[in-house]
């Protein structure tokens, strides 16, 4: 058993941990502030590689894996949620279906730009009414013959969507009939920014992530050729379950990363910062806090590890993946809110980042599964029963 | 046109300690010294402009694969590492007579090398290799290009007002400066193509040197003592508006006559 990354993983994490430091961080607070997409940062991002690290080279990828893909998604984490959240979206949610479902055609034409960079994904499958739930799909999609085999007609409407308005390529979920058992018959479908009868609507003013784009998409008699239709009918469900799963991944790393920045930033300022004549790391109250923090990010990214490694051996990683998206996001909200409490005062303004890591930190418990679903999947499976 | 890059496999600048000895400890969590990062990118860029292939060549202990790793990452065609147990605590004059027999043995245009490295900042192996083999030695070179001939190189070597235009037949070496302009990351891409790239070990016994004209033992100079600098004073810091903060920092430096 070898518990030491591998060289080439090692000098990854070295590479991003160093252009994180030094390219990102100084123009994160700026972005933050004003709310700003960081189109300039996401465009340097592609050229190294970073928009598509597990996809294979004739996909456009890097041609890693998703050990290396987890490790990056925590390091840009670390230095910024937002960032973190972006590359997410885009590699797993955006790429991912494509990569999963994708016929070489659409490979070519949609995934190859995307995994180089050249265009940023995203994927709708939420809806006002359908979050958890994700069966109570609304959005339909009508077929309409014509030339070739003809096209479908989509209407209805996804929301909290990452990457909206950012995106250049959508992936998105819309019923396109009913199953003999009368469940909703999911399909997926590509659909590119500039599509007549596509636009995206209000930007979401969330409580974190405060750079990344969050927003509703809007069909309205938006019309996209059969070729577009992503897998075949009524496979939408199972490719965006699978999607999920390997989602979970980077949603676990990037949690591991805001929860590694929260104790990077109380480990120095307990050094440093002293009351009644010591610092207030050498008090229990506070190393207790800190040693806590350590064990935990420990752990979780030990699981976030284990669910990247069984993926890329080919092996069962659902439950994996659920176990480590539930514990790190869990991890993640202790440590950041650990770390506002040793920053005291200081913690609770803006200048001292660590009420950031806080705020960006809630989203790894809700997004790509709220806890109680990962509860649910991790039951199911232990179970054997249909727990609800 | 063939460059080898002079690489030293140092500890990641913050983690450095000391051994036995008051030696640097380079058993573990090596980096490419930083100024050879910008003598590494300058070649990068000179082979992609007009055709050739980069050599990395480094003398250190097993760990410097990690560094080598890097410089292959960023784009170097090939690395030589020279290793051996006998060249343990070697001074700069036995690193340089190694490097030099190393070089004698590859085909080169050009030799690059940083201005100094940042755990043992000698400053003075580039120069020593370069009298060793009677090349040129142009250094401070804050601009590097090949003459108009295809038999020279022409580098702008900085100079307290400015700077100056050399020219030497090749092969030369090169001493650069950051000036060169910021090394690139290594892509992704690189990282894994640099896993199929040819790393060549060399021996002291591959090299024709006698174990007992290096390491510790030989060293011509000793390390009497060394000791972790003081933790830095007191700092000011000034965290007003820019135009009141500016005033401030001029005030401070006036002072002390420092403007």
């Amino acid at each position: 058993m070898d518990l030491d990354l591998p060289p080439e993983h090692e000098l990854l994490r070295r590479t991003i941990r160093d252009f994180a430091a030094n390219e990102v961080e100084p123009v994160v607070e700026e972005h933050e502030r004003n709310r700003r997409f960081p189109t300039d940062v996401v465009a340097r991002l592609g050229p190294m590689g970073l928009l598509g690290i597990p996809y294979p080279e004739e996909e456009g990828g890097a041609g890693l894996d998703t050990l290396a893909y987890a490790i990056a998604v925590e390091e840009l984490s670390r230095v910024w949620g937002s960032l973190g959240i972006i590359v997410a979206a885009h590699t797993s949610l955006g790429c991912g279906p494509l990569h999963l479902a994708g016929t070489p055609e659409q490979k070519e034409r949609f995934l190859v730009p995307m995994a180089q960079g050249r265009v940023l994904g995203a994927y709708g499958l939420t809806e006002p009414e359908a979050g958890s739930d994700s069966g109570g799909t609304r959005t339909a999609a009508r077929h309409e013959d014509g030339p070739g085999a003809g096209s479908w007609v989509i209407d209805g409407r996804k929301r909290f969507i990452t990457n909206a308005g950012q995106a250049g390529t959508y992936v998105i979920t819309a019923r396109t009939g009913a199953r003999h058992d009368g469940s909703p018959e999911i399909s997926a479908f590509i659909v590119e920014a500039g599509t007549p009868g596509f636009t995206v609507g209000r930007l979401e003013e969330k409580m974190g992530l405060h750079a990344s784009a969050t927003g509703e998409l809007l069909f309205e008699r938006c019309r996209v050729p059969a070729e577009q239709m992503l897998g075949g009918r009524g496979d939408g469900w199972k490719t965006f379950l699978k999607t999920l799963d390997g989602g979970r991944i980077s949603i676990g790393a990037m949690a591991v990363g805001l929860a590694q920045a929260a104790l990077d930033a109380s480990v120095a300022y307990a050094r440093e910062r002293r009351q009644f004549g010591r610092p207030i790391g050498t008090f229990q109250g506070v190393a207790f806090m800190i040693a806590d923090m350590a064990t935990e990010i420990d752990a979780a990214r030990a699981m976030v590890w284990r669910a990247a490694w069984l993926k890329d051996q080919g092996r069962d990683y659902a439950l994996a993946a659920a176990e480590a998206k539930l514990f790190a996001s869990e991890v993640a909200q202790r440590a950041t809110n650990d770390g506002v409490q040793i920053h005291g005062g200081y913690g609770y303004v803006e200048e001292y980042k660590v009420e950031r890591f806080l705020r960006d930190a809630k989203l790894t418990e809700i997004g790509e599964g709220t806890s109680q679903i990962q509860r649910l999947v991790i039951g199911r499976r232990v179970l054997g029963l249909k727990v609800v | 046109m063939r460059i080898v890059v002079l690489v030293k496999a140092v500890p990641i600048v913050g983690n450095e300690r000391l051994g036995d000895g008051f030696r640097v400890d380079r058993g573990s969590g090596l980096e490419p010294n930083g100024n050879d990062e910008y003598v590494l990118e300058a070649a990068l860029k000179l082979t992609e402009a007009h055709g050739g292939e980069v050599t990395l060549l480094t003398m250190g202990p097993a760990a410097a694969a990690d560094a080598l790793r890097k410089g292959l990452a960023m784009g170097a065609t090939r690395a030589v590492h020279v290793s051996d147990e006998a060249l343990a605590g070697s001074c700069a004059r036995a690193t340089a007579e190694v490097l030099a027999a190393a070089l004698r043995r590859l085909e080169y245009d050009l030799a690059f090398a940083g201005a100094d490295t940042s755990d043992g900042q000698g400053g003075i192996v580039a120069a020593a290799i370069a009298a060793r083999l009677g090349l040129p030695y142009l250094s401070y070179a804050a601009h590097i290009e090949p003459g108009a001939d295809g038999a020279t190189v022409r580098v702008h070597r900085l100079s307290p007002a400015g700077y100056d235009v050399l020219e030497a037949p090749m092969p030369a070496l090169v001493m650069g400066t950051q000036v060169l302009g910021e090394p690139r990351y290594p892509s992704l891409r690189g990282i894994m193509q640099a896993r199929g790239k040819e790393t060549l070990t060399w021996s002291l016994a591959d090299l024709g040197i006698d174990p007992a004209r290096v390491g510790a033992a030989a060293a011509t100079t000793r390390v009497l003592t060394a000791a972790p600098p003081p933790p830095r004073a007191g700092a000011t810091i000034i965290r007003d508006a820019p135009d009141v903060a500016v005033e401030r920092i001029v005030d401070f430096l006036a002072a002390r006559s420092l403007v």
